[in-house]
């Protein structure tokens, strides 16, 4: 795994954008949890309220709070006007901050009633206000516990933190994201190393203030203090230090095709002479929404989808018509630009290993049925609650003995250990083909199609330079090609490639580059 | 008794806490220059009564003057500035040096106490002048009761109210501490009023002696007084603990 210390250094603008994330979110949180606290130690029923809500945060699971902000913030436009953003930064802080608060609070609340009480009657006695009790005794004598609780948020924060790649905000997360869809392990070790190393740093600078503030050593205390300042500052500065010129954002949902063609329409871009930028990793219900308020700028969406999920459509008018409502659907209500069809499908289908499907004589959907109340079906965590998957149920009144839920990547070998006896493939995948595997048919035409398309959200919709250079990828990549870029990120062995090898390879065999 | 005017008066002061009455209408003067023991069981109201002179508590009805103003007229940090307070817990700053500690008040009123008043207050209290650097946590008990003592005489107060100001302390020590403050209260010119549940020590310490039960005054005697037999039943339950104690002592020494 000498491959780790080939891509550490080229993590250092994630490392910057995680550090400036997390401090942010763990500064506002000491900025809330703190007055809090004091007005928790004057009435008991703040006290409950707030701990009881700091509670409940942490019980939604921190994927599902990030995802959670991007409606919210989406509704709160109303209000606020259409600059707010809803991805990215904001929602990541604001999540992040929520998360942070409970260790602090609590920590905060409880070394405020631990005080000596004898302490307490003789700063009253000796004539203190309340503003200099709480300045000059009550805040010394809790900072260590509240220090304690700031570590703690530090630790959670930061790890938390690499989930922000899923709304769209940079992190240490985007190598762990890329890694563990493109199974290439490197990365996702390269993200994990660097994401706890920068835990355990400031788990152990926040250590010595707190040991500083305990043992009254100053040196120590502003020691600390001096240290983590700096480390922010260098942050921000890397940040800084980058072009703010708008850059075209390019997303990716977290499958390997989609990193693919990101790429793909990423060098055709830098090319042209354009500054891209990713936001990899997307959620596929997100990535529609960002597109169409320009928070990215392209991706890449498939006709099914949009037809089932924005639509709201369950008919199926064959692929055709359904391109076409679709493209005049966008214009008139998101202002998302559809340039075009790329030219294959990836489309839902129901696979079996080709053995399996013989012995137990199953070729199309409507054999599966009569079987499938002994089997186990796979899918990825979204598609037992998607719509095509309610149709196909429906249309053939599949009744499996269980269901169970992958990540794309582990499905086929949930399919090859015998996990799974069917799963949800997509036609565009590598690896029907490289593992023989049978693609059953839909007699009932369930499975509506699915055409991946090119988006172009509004603020470069009309962009020339833009349409120039993407219009050359419209119908130019057929199915096979497709598959065998997707296999070849997809498999382990040496032949395996990078998303980005991935898309030159690709560029040269459609005819794209020489 | 001293015939100067009252520097304390309480006037009908009542303290409710919910159903209970910790101090039921007690009116009272103090004398300048006094040391008066307020002496009663748990739960008679002696302490309650003795906060609402440096409104650590508010009386529910009635008043307190000192010096003649009413104390809830005045601001609560200049008041206590001139009324030291000593109680059992005693409650040093844990993070401040007893240098730190003594000079609180004075540093309060935005006051800087020299480092030659520090030493002189921790003379005064039979320590080292060299303690002013140590923090609480490097002291006894009664090292630390004569740091609190000293704290509650750095602001030069005119009044010195003390809360089972031994309590927590050894026989021995108690014992030195109290004779200490009493001699302090001659010297200093102070007017002092002392908590205790403890008859013997109000007996052998004060020049007056109150008795609380249930919230009011029952008894108002000399020590000379009590001893004679007056005060009344209450109070003479108390002083019968220390006089048979003292009549099983003499039995046992003249035994010897």
């Amino acid at each position: 795994m000498e491959e780790i210390w080939d891509i550490l250094p080229g993590l250092g603008d994630k490392l910057a954008a995680h550090v400036v994330l997390s401090a942010s979110a763990i500064g506002l949180a000491i900025l809330i949890a703190l007055p809090l606290a004091v007005w928790a130690g004057r009435s008991p029923l703040v006290s409950r309220l707030a701990l009881s809500l700091a509670s409940l945060v942490q019980t939604i699971p921190a994927l599902a709070l990030l995802a959670l902000f991007f409606p919210l913030l989406l509704s709160l436009r109303a209000v606020f006007g259409e600059g707010l953003p809803t991805l990215g930064f904001l929602p990541a802080l604001m999540a992040l901050t929520l998360y942070a608060l409970l260790p602090i609070l609590r920590n905060a609340v409880t070394a405020q009633a631990n005080l000596d009480p004898g302490v307490l009657e003789a700063a009253d006695g000796v004539g203190m206000t309340r503003w200099q009790k709480l300045v000059l005794v009550q805040a010394p004598l809790s900072a260590p516990f509240i220090m304690a609780g700031i570590r703690t948020a530090s630790v959670w924060t930061i790890g938390a933190a690499t989930l922000a790649t899923t709304i769209g905000q940079p992190s240490l997360g985007d190598p762990i994201f890329a890694g563990l869809q493109t199974q290439n392990w490197a990365l996702v070790l390269a993200g994990c190393f660097a994401s706890a190393g920068l835990a355990l740093a400031a788990d152990n600078l926040l250590w010595v203030i707190e040991v500083g503030l305990a043992r009254r050593r100053r040196w120590m205390t502003f020691g600390g203090i001096g240290v983590v300042a700096l480390g922010i500052l260098a942050a921000l500065w890397a940040q800084g230090s980058g072009s703010d010129e708008r850059r075209i954002v390019i997303a990716a949902k977290s499958f390997s095709e989609q990193y693919i063609l990101a790429q793909l329409i990423g060098q055709r871009l830098e090319a042209a002479g354009y500054a891209v930028e990713y936001r990899d990793g997307l959620g596929s219900a997100v990535v529609h929404s960002a597109v169409a308020n320009s928070s990215v700028d392209i991706s890449v969406d498939y006709t099914g989808t949009i037809w089932t999920n924005y639509l709201k459509r369950t008919d199926n008018p064959g692929r055709e018509a359904m391109y076409a409502t679709i493209r005049d659907w966008e214009a008139q209500n998101t202002g998302i630009r559809v340039l075009g069809r790329l030219g294959f499908e990836n489309a839902y289908a129901f696979a079996m290993r080709a053995e399996r499907a013989r012995s137990l004589g199953v070729t199309s959907l409507t054999d599966l049925a009569a079987k499938a109340p002994q089997l186990t079906v796979g899918g990825d965590p979204e598609f037992f609650e998607r719509p095509e998957w309610i149709a196909v149920r429906d249309a053939y009144g599949l009744r499996f003995a269980r269901s169970r839920n992958f990540a794309p990547t582990f499905m086929y070998n949930a399919l090859q250990s015998g996990e799974a006896d069917v799963i949800s493939a997509y036609t565009s995948d590598g690896r029907i083909a490289a593992d023989r595997l049978v693609v059953l048919e839909d007699p009932a035409g369930a499975l509506p199609s699915y055409d991946a398309m090119l988006m172009l959200s509004p603020r470069i919709a009309q962009d020339r330079g833009v349409v120039a250079a993407l219009e050359p990828l419209i119908g130019a990549i057929g199915v096979e090609a497709m598959r065998e870029a997707n296999f070849a990120v997809d498999r382990e062995d040496a032949g395996k490639l990078t998303p980005k090898q991935a898309a030159e390879t690709l560029a040269k065999k459609v005819g794209l580059t020489k | 008794m001293d015939a100067a005017k009252p520097l304390l008066r309480f006037e009908r002061v009542t303290c409710r806490f919910g159903e209970v009455t910790a101090v039921d209408g007690v009116t009272c003067d103090i004398a300048q220059g006094s040391f008066v023991a307020l002496v009663g069981a748990s739960g008679s109201g002696k302490s309650t009564l003795l906060k609402t002179v440096n409104t650590l508590v508010h009386p529910s009805e009635g008043r307190v003057r000192f010096g003649g103003e009413d104390v809830a007229a005045l601001p609560p940090a200049k008041l206590r500035r001139r009324v030291g307070y000593v109680f059992q817990g005693i409650g040093l700053f844990p993070h401040f040096s007893v240098a730190e500690n003594i000079a609180i008040g004075p540093r309060l009123a935005g006051e800087k106490l020299p480092p030659e008043r520090v030493a002189e207050l921790l003379t005064l209290v039979e320590l080292d002048p060299a303690f002013a650097k140590r923090m609480p946590d490097e002291l006894s008990g009664g090292q630390r009761q004569r740091v609190g003592v000293a704290r509650a005489l750095a602001g030069g107060p005119e009044l010195l109210i003390m809360d089972e100001p031994f309590g927590a302390l050894d026989p021995v020590t108690r014992d030195a501490l109290g004779r200490k403050v009493r001699e302090l209260h001659e010297r200093l010119g102070l007017t002092t009023v002392m908590v205790t549940h403890d008859m013997a020590e109000a007996l052998l310490l004060a020049d007056r002696v109150l008795v609380m039960d249930a919230g009011s005054i029952v008894t108002d005697e000399t020590p000379r007084a009590l001893l004679a037999g007056a005060g009344g039943a209450v109070a003479q339950r108390l002083v019968s603990v220390p006089r048979e104690q003292a009549e099983k002592l003499a039995v046992l020494e003249s035994r010897a």
